[in-house]
């Protein structure tokens, strides 16, 4: 009788096996990105408040400065972590860079600019990420010129590589 | 026929099932072993070059100005690269969309007798900037990452 | 305002589900039989609630409502009326609203349709239906809010992805979603049939209409999906056997099995135990098949895309239910299993051997499906399953099923004597012969992987046929010669589709034409041409067969303007059942244009053998609904 009971189980074991395997492989995010239809047009007013210590964003932090660098980034995605020593040389070259974390948790954005270092002046949360679309992004990581009209200039699609750093200052000179 | 007592039914039954699992699952073990095809790149083709016939599916970014046709038009010939080796591949067919220089690529195919590598499908997604993520984790092994996380 | 009363609409209908999972549960349990009947007015409230809710979406796609954040995300005002329409479930949150509305609405029908197993088992499946519903209406409230506003509302917005925008696929996703609500319905049925302990005769024949009925919607969807891909994808195949295509095979292998094991509890009273896992097994597949589109776990042509989080809400979903149906299964199932038994040649064992190769068939696909990712998480190499995996494994396996097909009608359950079967099957034996000789000496086929489908196609087709032209046929047993003749029909497409194809590429100037045997096809012109919301260079082909004008091809390389994006656009025409199929390659720089030319016989017959298996799912319905019990009972005996 115990036997026969064991049988009844099998189909409960395998799916068991099947949510360990799934369960293992979510963490891959999907890679696909679309040009944003913002770059040129002003950005909406917006508001956002801080995370990990960092002040919030809004608009008029962006009017006015001069032209600044927005990098939208997220704790769960690997390309954001890859290109954090780029926007650290960016910051060592004197770009104002601001950051938008998309959908995530404060302890998690905390605990990944711990890790890879915090290049931002200002950091606003977007929990439903609603600034996607403000800014056109159709991904993350994506990194925009915003000019002192608070006008997106240029949008950066993906993580920022050595070889991109020279091109996102020759940008922000432009948009000055 | 004699109607088989119920215990007799249920062993026949039971090992019948037993029989045609044991035997789908040999065919799909042997299928697998023979059919499956492994994603490479460029550099790991360089270490250890793959025996000419077997099917691997070859992905990188199509590197610049390595683009070109046969004379017939026909032949579409482009090196992929994984910034550390390069292979060069010839494709005979219609080219995808959205196949660019500096986009990734899948060619699934396999190298000929001569070493040369020919693809029988090219993939290229139908997204503008779209790294397939294979591609973008080999990219990532041999320290050029690319490729974005698509949150919505 | 009237998102916000979609939302609250939501919010209501949801709170309804928990009322029609929470009221029978605690009502069956203190045996207070007033507030278990709570479930049924509560699962109309939900349907009509649901369906408010999609009608506030729909209404601000319609309007193109950019300050809901799905909206903008997903449509634009220049897109096609009924893009603006389908835009609707063509997404992430609108197609989960889409899947509840299909279940509140199943749900409605249950709570309606009049019941022979009494109003204790009733209110126990719109329990565990509800119970169901639940954990989407959390998902979509908590995770996937379709009615989120924009402040401020931009003035356009970003537009659907080109690919969606096609009657093909506009109206694929809901099919397979009603299929595979309706296999939550079997579910729900199979494991109220669990907990009241009621499986039997009477319980298959409550159930069967709903898989019967799910069948076909799947068989529906999957034939339209197959077609999508065959035309848009232009690549000339019709099945690739990519992972969001298995992962809506899966379910409908589960679901074939399930249609044919049920018949044997209706009719026998066996394989109780088995059907009830064939039950939950093929929703749980379902399931599965929807998270792996939906968490972009697999990587596919077609794959949409979330974020983890929305991955881990629907695993923890699915490892809810399925865990908790496959736990009670573990508990109830020893109870349920003793069965009658049969003879080795009869109705029953055919029935079970079809089981066996379905599910055969689900396993190799499943393996093949998951082998890379385990691969993967195992350490090891990344790796590919493709085409030759899948079609070594199953093509034996589907010829076996064709060649048992043919047979298995002709026996009678219980137990069949088979003195009856050379006479019946003779003509298809005949056919099968014919066919074979034909494709060898008039076409010269020699690949044994052709004649043997050939001989299938014919063999099933002509047996398929002798059943459906006998005397006193009841609509249940013309459903199923009917559904087995689409599979012949299907079969008869993909063997002469595959062994016949002709295909030529060439690179051509306009003037220039190719010869490829009877057929000649000359390059008359290339130019822009442009649509509602796109542009295109369109070329036109004039083909000729032995000197005679057939059709014109017009293959297009489109340019999307919202969002930018290129697709291909075969240029099709039919020719008796098959197809002329022609795709637009890009110029070679020199002023010439790489076409690719394919003579494609009879492969409608493919997607006309899916709407014939449809059909017969259909009839089946019907059968159930006309003819008492009784009748049909003795009418079927009276064929064995």
């Amino acid at each position: 009788m115990k036997g026969k009971r064991l049988i009844w189980l099998l189909p409960l074991l395998l799916f068991a096996g099947l949510v360990a395997l799934m369960a293992n492989h979510l963490g891959a995010p999907q890679q696909q990105v679309i040009k944003s239809h913002m770059v040129g047009k002003p950005l909406a007013e917006f508001a956002l408040e801080g995370v990990a210590g960092a002040p919030g964003l809004a608009l008029v932090d962006l009017k006015g400065g001069g032209p600044v660098l927005v990098n939208i980034f997220a704790s769960w995605c690997l390309p954001c972590a890859v290109e954090a020593p780029q926007l650290q040389a960016l910051k060592d070259r004197g770009a104002t860079i601001h950051g938008i974390a998309l959908r995530d948790e404060p302890a998690d954005v905390a605990g990944f600019l711990a890790r890879h270092g915090n290049p931002f002046t200002r950091i606003g949360q977007d929990p439903g990420g609603r600034m996607m679309l403000a800014f056109g992004a159709s991904g993350v990581p994506e990194t925009y010129v915003v000019d002192a009209q608070g006008v997106i200039r240029y949008q950066h699609l993906g993580e920022i590589r050595a070889e991109h750093v020279d091109l996102l200052m020759a940008e922000l000179e432009k948009a000055k | 026929m004699a109607v088989a007592k119920p215990k007799q039914q249920r062993l026949v039954l039971a090992l019948a099932a037993l029989a045609v699992m044991v035997a789908a699952g040999i065919v799909a073990i042997f299928a697998l072993q023979d059919t499956a095809a492994y994603f490479k790149a460029p550099s790991d083709i360089a270490a250890e070059p793959p025996a000419p016939g077997q099917t691997i599916r070859l992905g990188g970014l199509v590197k610049a100005g390595s683009v070109g046709r046969s004379a017939d038009g026909l032949v579409l010939n482009f090196t992929v690269t994984d910034m550390k080796a390069d292979t060069p591949v010839s494709y005979r067919g219609i080219v995808p969309d959205l196949f660019r220089e500096n986009q990734g690529v899948i060619a699934t195919g396999s190298f000929d007798a001569s070493g040369h590598f020919v693809a029988r499908e090219l993939l290229a997604k139908h997204d503008e900037n779209y790294m397939p993520p294979e591609v973008a984790k080999a990219l990532e092994k041999n320290g050029h990452p690319m490729g974005a996380g698509r949150p919505t | 305002m009237i998102p916000e009363l979609g939302h609250l609409a939501l919010w209501l209908a949801a709170s309804f589900a928990l009322l029609q999972a929470a009221a029978p549960s605690i009502g069956l349990w203190k045996r207070d039989e007033a507030l278990a009947a709570l479930a049924r007015p509560a699962a109309l409230a939900q349907a009509l609630l649901t369906l408010g809710a999609f009608a506030a979406l729909t209404w601000a796609f319609w309007v193109s409502d950019f300050s809901v954040k799905l909206v903008a995300a997903n449509s634009h005002s220049q897109k096609p009326d009924l893009y603006r329409f389908t835009g609707v479930w063509a997404n992430h949150e609108g197609s989960l609203l889409l899947w509840v509305l299909v279940m509140a609405l199943a749900g409605a029908a249950v709570a309606l349709v009049p019941t022979a197993l009494g109003e204790r088992f009733r209110v126990r499946v719109l329990s565990v239906q509800a119970f169901v519903s639940l954990g989407f209406f959390a998902f979509l409230l908590l995770a996937s809010n379709p009615f989120e506003r924009l402040v401020p509302a931009p003035t356009e917005g970003q537009g659907l992805n080109p690919l969606l925008q096609d009657p093909g696929l506009a109206f694929h996703p809901p099919l397979l979603y009603a299929g595979y609500v309706g296999l939550s319905v079997a579910f729900a049925f199979a494991v109220a049939g669990m907990l009241e302990n009621a499986v039997g005769p009477a319980w298959a024949r409550a159930t069967r209409p709903w898989v019967a009925g799910a069948w076909a919607l799947l068989t529906l969807g999957i034939a339209l999906g197959s077609f999508w891909a065959y035309y848009e994808l232009g690549w000339g195949g019709w099945w690739f056997w990519d992972p969001v295509e298995n992962a809506a095979l899966m379910p409908w292998l589960a679901a074939t099995a399930l249609l044919h094991s049920i018949a044997v509890v209706m009719k026998r009273d066996a394989l109780r135990a088995w059907t009830l896992l064939l039950a939950v097994a093929a929703f749980s597949l379902s399931m599965m098949g929807t998270f792996i589109v939906r968490s972009g776990l697999l990587t596919s042509v077609h794959a949409f895309a979330v974020d983890p989080t929305r991955g881990l809400f629907l695993m923890l979903l699915m490892a809810l239910y399925i865990g908790g149906a496959l736990t009670i299964y573990a508990l109830a199932a020893g109870r349920v299993a003793e069965g009658r038994q049969f003879a080795l040649v009869s109705r029953e064992s055919a029935l079970v051997a079809n089981n066996l190769l379905m599910s055969a068939m689900l396993g190799v696909v499943l393996v093949g499906t998951l082998y890379p990712m385990a691969l993967e998480a195992a350490g090891g190499a990344q790796i590919s399953v493709g085409p030759p995996y899948f079609n070594r494994t199953t093509l034996p396996m589907l010829f076996v099923a064709a060649v048992l097909m043919g047979i298995a009608p002709w026996l009678g359950w219980r137990r069949s004597g088979t003195g009856h079967l050379a006479a019946r099957l003779l003509p298809a034996g005949v056919a099968a012969t014919g066919i074979v000789i034909l494709a060898l000496l008039l076409f010269g086929i020699r690949g044994i992987g052709a004649l043997l489908g050939f001989a299938a196609a014919a063999w099933l087709g002509v047996a398929s046929l002798s059943i459906l032209l006998r005397r006193g046929v009841t609509l249940n047993i013309a459903g199923m010669a009917v559904a087995h003749l689409g599979v012949a029909v299907s079969i008869l497409g993909a063997t002469a589709s595959g062994a016949l194809q002709q295909e030529a590429l060439v690179a051509m100037r306009v003037g220039d034409a190719i010869e490829m045997g009877p057929w000649r096809a000359e390059l008359k012109d290339v130019r822009p041409v442009a649509g509602p919301n796109w542009t295109a260079i369109e070329a036109t082909l004039d083909v000729q067969r032995n000197g005679r004008p057939v059709a014109t091809l017009k293959p297009q390389s489109r340019m999307f303007v919202a969002p930018p994006q290129e697709t291909t656009e075969a240029g099709r025409a039919g020719w008796w059942g098959g197809e002329l199929y022609s795709v637009l390659g890009k110029p070679d720089g020199s002023g010439r244009w790489q076409i690719h030319l394919w003579v494609k016989p009879l492969v409608r017959l493919i997607w006309w053998g899916g709407l014939l298996m449809a059909f017969g799912g259909l009839l089946a319905l019907g059968g159930k609904l006309r003819l008492p019990s009784r009748v049909r009972t003795v009418a079927q005996e009276a064929v064995a």
